[in-house]
């Protein structure tokens, strides 16, 4: 009977890795063009970004999933048809627009001094920025980005709310199934939640560590 | 014959009118010191010279040619004011090095940069020319081409390390070559940033009170260092505080005050018969600094 349980909770744990992958994958370069975007000196671009990056973190990312899952279909738009896509969207947007201030700490920390030597030093904006402030940055975020990448892991839970068959859905599907105690399903899907978190507890431990041979 | 020649800098930011129309000349290998109490603008002088900030009037003058004209400012582009900027060089007051990286590549990056620049155009040129090539030429024409770029990139590597190497020992601090920045004391890093500074040839190279700082047990070695690179092909502008320095090692000394030049001479005329009472009461502040 454990056992079980536990495959089927490990068939939706597939998703809710599935989900946190593709949201890093799109939402962490786009984090940066968002940065970016929100530090513009075009004041239109900079003040329109900073106006989503409020209204994204200003909104339970629930109502965010609901909004993109059934919004284009209420504005008579061909309705969103994949689940999992349509939270993948919400994920990404949400996530980049988070990521993007964590960034845009880290860069405006390195001082301007770093970018007057590259300056002086004949390099060109992409230069200084690839090779001499990124390393810098990447060092300075790495402590706020493992919070809300382990935020991530357990956010993807809230894909429930739109039927996404991922281990908390498959966990609440079992219980009302097998008319067991409820609480058992819950308890175990626990367990892959702590697991993959050890995971990445030792995977930034291990990163930041790397980034110790110099100081900042 | 006069080699840098600066004609009516002025630089304003917002209302404070900073820089109030700076006109000098500089021989070649001569050693120019900027005094002055702060605020005077001497900072910002040499900003302008490094065009970290743009001049809102004034020309530049480098081996009789006009580099900069702040009336075409608007037409520079980006490339050209980088160009332009590779005449100078800038030791800055707080060092700046590139902590991520060891000794030795905070002095070979910009360089290996700039080769890398040279390399792609090359390649393009070589590209251009293989279209140009009869089809049946273009393979024969290819590995020719490849022998030579391998040629210059061993060649471009060879000498950016030889120059690094020469420049640490230069400064004395060659067995600090895998070391990195946070290692150092304060004088051995702003040691390095001289070196670094150096790896590109300037024409010119200027120093942003270079000992303001340091420990005052440090200020020695870094002042021992910008002395030996004096010669005949090295020309310098240091800003400092260190009068006796300014006294010892410059050709030539400016006082600065309030945006304007207030006093020029050689340092005998500045420091021992100073005319502007300015001058003077400076003069008589910093000696009383120094008890």
């Amino acid at each position: 009977m454990f056992l079980d349980i536990m495959g089927e909770l490990a068939v939706g744990f597939l998703t809710t890795c599935e989900l946190f992958a593709l949201t890093l994958i799109f939402a962490l370069p786009l984090g940066l063009l968002v940065s970016f975007c929100t530090m513009s000196k075009f004041t239109p671009v900079r003040v329109l970004f900073k106006v989503i990056v409020w209204i994204v973190r200003g909104t339970p990312l629930m109502l965010q999933l609901l909004v993109i899952f059934y919004g284009p279909g209420l504005l008579g738009l061909p309705a969103m048809r994949n689940r999992l896509f349509a939270a993948v969207i919400a994920f990404v947007i949400n996530y980049a627009c988070y990521f993007s201030e964590i960034y845009r700490g880290g860069i405006e920390s390195v001082s301007k001094g770093q970018y007057e030597a590259g300056q002086v030093l004949g390099m060109t904006r992409g230069q200084i920025f690839f090779h001499v402030v990124l390393l810098q940055v990447i060092k300075r975020i790495l402590a706020p980005m493992s919070n809300e990448v382990m935020t991530l892991v357990k956010d993807t839970s809230l894909a429930n709310t739109i039927a996404v068959v991922e281990i908390i859905r498959v966990a609440t599907t079992i219980s009302s199934n097998y008319a067991i105690n409820i609480i058992y399903p819950i308890l175990y899907s626990g367990i892959f939640y702590l697991a993959f978190i050890g995971i990445l507890t030792l995977l930034f431990g291990w990163l930041e560590k790397k980034f110790n041979y110099f100081r900042v | 014959m006069t080699f840098l020649e600066l004609k009516n800098y002025r630089k304003k930011f917002g209302e404070n009118e900073v820089l109030k129309g700076i006109s000098l000349s500089l021989e070649k290998g001569e050693v120019l010191a900027v005094i002055g109490s702060s605020g005077g603008g001497k900072t910002t002088l040499l900003r302008c010279l490094n065009f970290l900030e743009m001049p809102d009037e004034g020309e530049l003058y480098l081996g009789g040619e006009k580099l900069f004209d702040a009336a075409d400012k608007k037409q520079y582009s980006d490339a050209a004011i980088r160009e332009k900027r590779l005449h100078f060089g800038l030791v800055f007051q707080q060092f700046n090095l590139f902590p991520q990286y060891t000794v030795f590549r905070n002095i070979t990056l910009a360089q290996t940069l700039l080769a890398k620049q040279d390399l792609r155009h090359k390649k393009a040129l070589f590209a251009a020319q293989r279209r140009a090539a009869p089809k049946e030429e273009r393979k024969k024409l290819k590995a020719q081409q490849k022998r030579v770029l391998d040629e210059i990139r061993s060649n471009q590597k060879k000498n950016i390390e030889e120059k690094a190497e020469g420049l640490l020992e230069r400064v004395g601090l060659s067995e600090k070559r895998n070391a990195y920045p946070y290692e150092l004391s304060g004088g051995q890093q702003q040691r390095v940033a001289i070196a670094r500074a150096l790896a590109l040839s300037p024409d010119i190279l200027c120093f942003d009170e270079p000992t303001s700082a340091l420990d005052p047990e440090l200020t020695g070695e870094v002042l021992k260092v910008i002395k030996g690179l004096k010669s005949s092909d090295s020309t310098m502008i240091v800003v400092t505080h260190e009068m006796e320095f300014a006294k010892n090692v410059a050709d030539h000394v400016i006082f600065m005050a309030d945006g304007v030049i207030e006093e020029e001479g050689t340092p005998a005329e500045v420091f021992d018969s100073p005319k502007s009472e300015k001058t003077r009461a400076f003069l008589r502040r910093s000696l009383e600094e120094n008890f």
